[in-house]
């Protein structure tokens, strides 16, 4: 019976698969007959109609590519910009034999041994019908010759560019970054988020600093310019058009004057300056040292250069203000202070007996003085005007690593800034919690002594500095630094302006930042570790001198510079804010392997100060000017 | 003699005149792209390798018995299923569609596996329940088929989820789901698509409002549909001829040698050689919807019905974007467009077609 019952449902079920089969056969036709309805509907009834339109009328869609935005300094002075220049190029689909062509070109036109390296670099990578160039920046005589022969040259034409060109070279390298060609991995990003359109006929693209940051922009919106073609392919008359839109100018908040002078203060030296405006975040000088020619990035830097520069021990295509790492040394004892007063850890008035070493309790491991001896009776104020390093080790150690982590956190320290120009680090803010993730092991108190000076775990980068020093001038009211200012469509002659709110305030009280700001200022005085950065000036200037070592040093070893290969000197850096009364400028400068804070870093924040608030344009000189002046961190 | 008997013995799973249209379709696309690459030899002898490497899945698939195939469709979904989980957890977000997982030696797109695992695990699951099938187990299938077309929908891949959900669909269908809840289904769709198109992206909407007006978006995927179009129709009845076609020589067709090569085509060989593919076509269908009717268990049954009409599908929605009457979405010309992955994909469901038509006298109902 139940045999019978399975049975009978099999035979069912199979009519009724063989059902929906002929239901599919259905489906099948139906699309079927679609698409022969469309196809008769095209190739039939509308067949004249486009042939006509594919015949008779040949339409080109030719985009026209924008002019990309410039770039501008806070006075207006070009830091990017175009020019109309001739290039020389090459359909390689469209020429038989690339290699004798160009041979056959350079009796014609110089074409040097970069050039013909460049060209096959760029045609190993380049995508299928793309035109390359083989020689930029034709002259006019040059032009005129090929024009004359050009029939000799199928597949090689001249077109008339507008050429991007930087002319503050590598004093804006890191800064303003380059354009260069559009590579396959551009493309397939400019695929997916739909913009390849408005590439077509594009070359070029924002490759690195503001050019990347801020591609969208500067590139602008493309014409398309429809053209008839006759039998042949070449353009007879334009039938309609709609002009490109040209990308939008940058206004900056740096001043490149200010910037030229920050740049060449640093002489031989390699580091890194940041300057803010504490009142509204504007950054006003931005240098890393060394810097780079971005100019020969844009057609595609020759492999030799580029070797140089890439292997250089100095890596100069790093960008050491916004990615250089770095512990932070004395600087960060500002802010120390400041949350020792917060915490109720130490009041202005208790002071300690510097013997020149701290120990923990019930340890017998040496934390030393910079100071052989130490600086005897130390309260908050001298700590600071001195560095004195034991005060610091105690106050870190009865402040706990929690506290630290919580109130440093909020000058920034260990976060991006979030300033516009990819590609920042964070820097390190060490935690417990951190150490776990990182080393699995717990927090030792010995770890916090070190972090008390800026020596432990913590990373800082020179732009983090500049930002936590800038929020601290303008007493705990931060701005998040930027470095456009201003955007300018031309289209719409609208101006867009960068936020210039406070991204928040910190609640600090007036009596500690009172405090600290007089000490910071008695840093740059007689008896401080910066006196001479501020001799002879009108104006008061806060500041902080720091050491960030290279190399660690053994138990009871002693630093001796001279002992010591170049590159593993310590770095020296200087934080300052000026006028200290009312600060109109906060800066930052770092100088790798430059030894002491007070001795290297500060002449230069000097020149760059003495030129932002009184216009002093200071001579030519050599760095090494302020020698040895007896002073240390 | 012998070499006769070898003959046999590597053919005997191979169905004749399943690999007749096979074979004529993969002639045609050699032919066109010949034409397509602008009478050049690179991209024809590449699709030659791509052939080759497909046709030898295809024969080793054809080889395998039913029962293998079976057992192996837990496993591939499950895979698949895992890989997807992996992508929209830890995926390479590659420029704002999370689509690749990382193996650090290369990089995998789980979507692909789930074009055949998601129709081959439903089928199984069918089979099992086959004695006892109620609403419930087609509610289970369909869950079967939601969670990794949501997943695929998620990355966002409107266009491989849409087509991994049709090819579910007929699987449903084909297994008897009522036309009650097909006609719900239908009318619940036609009600969401409001809601649907409120969570579509900006530039998929923009996709489909461009079919209205191909001229909105001159500089791209409306220029393709515009130019493809001009070439379809400027084809005519008798075409251009072979090699002479105006709109694939002088630049104007985009992707001519994938996505668009059904323009190339047309423009050449006009109407009659469109009647002479779409007859090409045709059989290859007919064919399976006849291996599909032969077939001896349900299992089969299933698996061969959806491997057929998603064939059919592919072909129509790339005929239909290529003539203008579906957005561009990138989905090539079954067995002509250039390309390796899709290739070796259709192979690979043929394959399965010749062993469940060959193996089917071994399998005791």
């Amino acid at each position: 019976m139940n045999k019978q019952v399975e049975f009978k449902n099999h035979q069912r079920e199979i009519f009724h698969f063989q059902l929906r089969l002929v239901v599919s056969i259905g489906f099948v036709l139906v699309l079927l007959a679609i698409l022969l309805i469309r196809f008769v509907y095209l190739q039939a009834v509308r067949h004249s109609y486009y042939q006509t339109l594919a015949e008779s009328n040949r339409i080109f869609i030719v985009p026209i590519v924008p002019n990309r935005g410039l770039i501008l300094d806070r006075n207006g002075v070009e830091l990017a910009r175009n020019f109309s220049g001739y290039t020389l190029e090459i359909k390689p689909n469209q020429t038989a034999d690339v290699e004798a062509t160009i041979n056959e070109l350079s009796t014609l036109i110089e074409v040097t041994q970069k050039d013909r390296k460049r060209f096959k670099k760029q045609l190993a990578e380049s995508r299928n019908f793309e035109t390359l160039m083989i020689r930029s920046r034709l002259s006019d005589e040059e032009a005129a010759r090929f024009v004359a022969q050009q029939y000799r040259f199928p597949g090689v034409e001249i077109k008339a560019r507008l050429f991007r060109d930087y002319p503050f070279g590598e004093k804006t390298a890191h800064l303003i970054g380059y354009i260069g060609r559009i590579n396959q991995t551009d493309m397939k990003l400019l695929e997916d988020s739909d913009l390849a359109s408005n590439y077509r006929g594009s070359d070029y693209i924002g490759k690195t600093g503001l050019e990347q940051s801020y591609e969208s922009e500067l590139h602008g919106t493309t014409g398309i310019e429809q053209v008839e073609v006759d039998a042949g392919g070449r353009a007879v008359r334009m039938l309609s058009s709609v002009a490109p839109v040209s990308g939008n100018t940058l206004v900056l908040s740096i001043d490149v004057k200010l910037q030229e002078i920050a740049e060449q203060s640093f002489g031989d030296y390699r580091g890194a300056l940041v300057a803010i405006d504490p009142n509204n975040g504007d950054v006003l000088a931005f240098v890393s040292k060394p810097g780079y020619d971005p100019n020969p990035f844009i057609d595609g830097i020759d492999t030799q250069s580029w070797d140089e520069l890439n292997n250089s021990p100095d890596v100069p295509l790093n960008n050491r203000a916004l990615r250089g790492q770095y512990p932070p040394g004395s600087t960060i004892k500002p802010f120390m202070a400041l949350a020792g007063l917060n915490f109720n850890t130490r009041t202005p008035e208790e002071t300690i007996s510097d013997q020149g070493v701290f120990y923990l309790p019930g340890s017998s491991r040496q934390y030393r003085d910079w100071k052989v001896g130490g600086h005897g009776s130390v309260n908050m104020f001298k700590a600071i005007t001195v560095s004195c390093d034991t005060y610091f080790y105690g106050l870190a150690t009865e402040l706990g690593i929690d506290n630290i982590f919580n109130y440093l956190s909020r000058f920034g320290f260990g976060k991006k800034t979030g300033i516009d120009l990819e590609g920042e680090t964070p820097g390190l803010l060490p935690s417990q919690e951190w150490k776990m993730k990182r080393y699995q092991q717990i927090w030792y108190p010995g770890d916090t002594v070190s972090v008390g000076i800026g020596q432990g775990y913590n990373l800082v980068t020179p732009l983090q500095l500049a930002f936590a020093t800038a929020t601290l001038a303008n007493n705990g009211v931060a701005y998040k630094p930027h470095l456009v200012k201003e955007v300018r469509s031309l289209r719409s002659s609208e101006n867009r302006f960068i936020a210039k709110d406070p991204i928040y305030g910190l609640n600090i009280d007036p009596a500690h930042l009172d405090l600290v700001k007089r000490a910071m200022v008695a840093v740059t005085q007689p008896g401080g570790t910066a006196v001479y950065a501020s001799l002879g000036t009108p104006y008061h200037i806060a500041g902080k001198t720091g050491t960030a070592q290279v190399i660690a040093m053994k138990q009871g070893e002693k630093y001796d510079a001279d002992k010591i290969d170049e590159r593993h000197r310590d770095h020296a850096w200087f934080i300052a804010f000026a006028p200290a009364e009312q600060p109109k400028i906060a800066l930052v400068v770092l100088v790798e392997n430059g030894g002491h804070g007070g001795s290297t870093a500060a002449p230069i924040a000097r020149k760059v100060l003495d030129y932002y608030l009184l216009g002093k344009v200071p001579k030519p000189l050599a760095v090494a000017e302020v020698k040895e002046a007896g002073e240390h961190d | 003699m012998i070499r006769r008997q070898l003959w046999q013995r590597l053919t005997a799973h191979i169905d004749r005149p399943l690999m007749l249209g096979i074979v004529l379709l993969l002639l045609t696309s050699l032919l066109v792209l010949y034409s397509a690459d602008n009478a050049s030899l690179s991209q024809p002898l590449n699709q030659v390798r791509n052939i080759a490497v497909a046709l030898t899945c295809m024969w080793l698939v054809a080889n395998l018995p039913l029962h293998y195939l079976m057992r192996t469709a837990v496993p591939i979904y499950v895979f698949g299923m895992v890989l997807l989980i992996a992508v929209a957890l830890f995926g390479e977000i590659s420029h704002g569609a999370r689509r690749w997982l990382n193996l650090g030696v290369t990089t995998i797109q789980p979507s692909e596996l789930m074009k055949v695992g998601v129709p081959l695990m439903m089928a199984w699951y069918f089979e099992k329940n086959e004695a006892t099938l109620t609403l419930k187990n087609y509610f289970v299938a369909a869950l079967l088929l939601l969670l990794p077309v949501a997943l695929i929908a998620r990355q966002p891949d409107l266009g491989t989820s849409l087509l991994i959900s049709a090819s579910g669909f007929y699987v449903l269908f084909l297994a008897g789901l009522s036309w009650r809840v097909i006609g719900g289904l239908f009318v619940a769709g036609l009600a969401s698509a409001p809601i649907l198109w409120s969570v579509l992206h900006d530039y998929q909407r923009h996709r489909i409002l461009m079919l209205f007006d191909p001229s909105q978006d001159a500089l791209g995927n409306g220029y393709h549909t515009i130019q493809a179009t001009i070439a379809v129709g400027s084809g005519g009845i008798l075409g251009k001829g072979y090699l002479n076609g105006t709109q694939t020589h002088l630049d104007f067709l985009p992707e001519r040698t994938t996505d668009f090569i059904f323009a190339v085509y047309s423009e050449e060989f006009g109407l009659i050689g469109n009647l002479i593919l779409l007859s090409l076509y045709a059989f290859v269908v007919m064919r399976g919807f006849i291996i599909t009717g032969n077939a001896s268990t349900y299992f089969t049954r299933l698996m061969a019905g959806s491997i057929t009409l998603t064939f059919a599908t592919y072909t129509f929605v790339n005929m239909g974007m290529v003539s203008g009457i579906l957005p561009v979405v990138g989905v090539p010309l079954p067995l002509i467009s250039y390309g390796g992955t899709s290739m070796l994909t259709l192979l690979l469901g043929f394959g399965l077609l010749m062993s469940i038509e060959t193996h089917k006298k071994l399998v005791k109902t």
